[in-house]
């Protein structure tokens, strides 16, 4: 608490830490003490509602952020990546099942996904000084983009993928000669994990002399 | 009475010929039905071949088809899809066949270490194969079938 001998001079002269400090320990005092006017009930519930709209519209303004209109509302992602994407199988295919921006890029287990979203404010960072506001400097920057992408996937094998290919339900009768050998030997086994092989078949491949198995 | 017959004969003759022209059609495996002013609906999409297996060449400079789909492979300044497999060091894994040595020859015939720039789209040779029947019939035979029937039973 300031005191009041010291008169409105003095309270002038103080900081502005050391008045944060006493006005932190006041509310402090406060939030200590029983309530004296609310009864614990309305306190209890009043807190319930106060934690469901805390919580729904969080979670509501995190699945805004999810979905691919709001992904696609910057010309960065509608004009390079997104335009790739369309003519690829995960966007049109003869079953009409598609594959949406997060569906690949964001990871669907919660906590994983707010680490994920962490991460992406950096890409805020990237929209607001124009890191690759144009199609030129998207090219530039495009093998950094995609071996982020890649790393991610081969860091969490392949999660992404597997959250809608599962190995264990891939019929290899059904698959080409070539692909149900492939999937034995380096899938089954776990000496591979899916991006190993199937880069660039939802976007555009960078310059790949630099990626191993490419040249 | 003779100039006016000439005349209705004249404009009678220009009428067939019309009607002949408008209503003929070609009626060939490639076209369709369609009339020869019309172009007719675009003919079905057939799937890709999508074996392991080699097909064998009808004579030995051709290049190989490509037995399996490829669909969606990038072949562009960026990288080769196809070198992903074909390429030298990769066949261990792959179990593909090496891209011929030819290809890795300059046009002066000096050999380099990778796949020369001018061999390296490979889809200006080799082409995927669709499970379709010719549209057009041939009687093509190789060359082994050529001599055999040259000299029947002689030594070729």
């Amino acid at each position: 608490m300031t005191t009041t001998a010291d008169g409105p001079k003095e309270e002038a002269k103080r900081g502005f830490i050391a008045r944060s400090w006493d006005f932190l320990l006041e509310l402090w005092g406060v939030l200590r003490r029983p309530s004296s006017v609310f009864a614990l009930g309305t306190l209890v519930l009043a807190g319930f509602v106060a934690g469901v709209i805390f919580w729904g519209g969080f979670n509501t303004a995190l699945e805004l952020t999810n979905t691919e209109k709001f992904c696609t509302g910057c010309h960065e992602m509608k004009d390079n990546v997104y335009a790739e994407l369309r003519s690829t199988i995960h966007f049109s295919n003869r079953s009409g099942v598609r594959a949406t921006c997060p569906d690949c890029h964001v990871p669907h287990n919660w906590t994983d996904k707010i680490a994920r979203k962490m991460q992406a404010s950096k890409e805020v960072w990237g929209k607001i000084f124009g890191t690759i506001d144009t199609r030129e400097k998207f090219l530039d920057h495009r093998l950094e983009l995609a071996a982020h992408e890649w790393a991610r996937f081969k860091a969490n094998d392949s999660l992404e993928c597997r959250n809608c290919h599962s190995a264990d339900s891939m019929d290899i009768t059904k698959q080409s000669p070539r692909a149900s050998v492939a999937h034995q030997r380096f899938l089954f086994t776990g000496e591979k994990t899916c991006i190993d092989c199937h880069k660039g078949i939802a976007h555009k491949l960078p310059d790949m002399r630099s990626v191993p198995g490419w040249q | 009475m003779m100039k006016r017959f000439g005349i209705a004969m004249l404009a009678l003759a220009i009428a067939a010929g019309t009607g002949a022209l408008t209503a003929q059609t070609l009626n060939s495996p490639l076209r369709g039905v369609s009339p020869l002013n019309e172009e007719g609906p675009a003919a079905p999409m057939t799937p890709m071949r999508n074996t392991a297996e080699k097909e064998p060449r009808n004579y030995p400079e051709q290049p190989p088809v490509i037995p399996h789909s490829i669909d969606g492979y990038q072949i562009d300044l960026n990288g080769n899809k196809c070198l992903t497999c074909h390429a030298r060091a990769r066949t261990a894994e792959s179990q593909a066949p090496m891209v011929s040595i030819t290809h890795f020859m300059d046009r002066d015939g000096q050999f380099l270490a990778s796949v020369s720039p001018r061999r390296f789209f490979c889809t200006e040779c080799h082409v995927p194969q669709n499970v379709v029947g010719p549209p057009v019939s041939n009687d093509f035979v190789d060359i082994d079938t050529l001599l055999s029937r040259a000299s029947p039973g002689g030594k070729r």
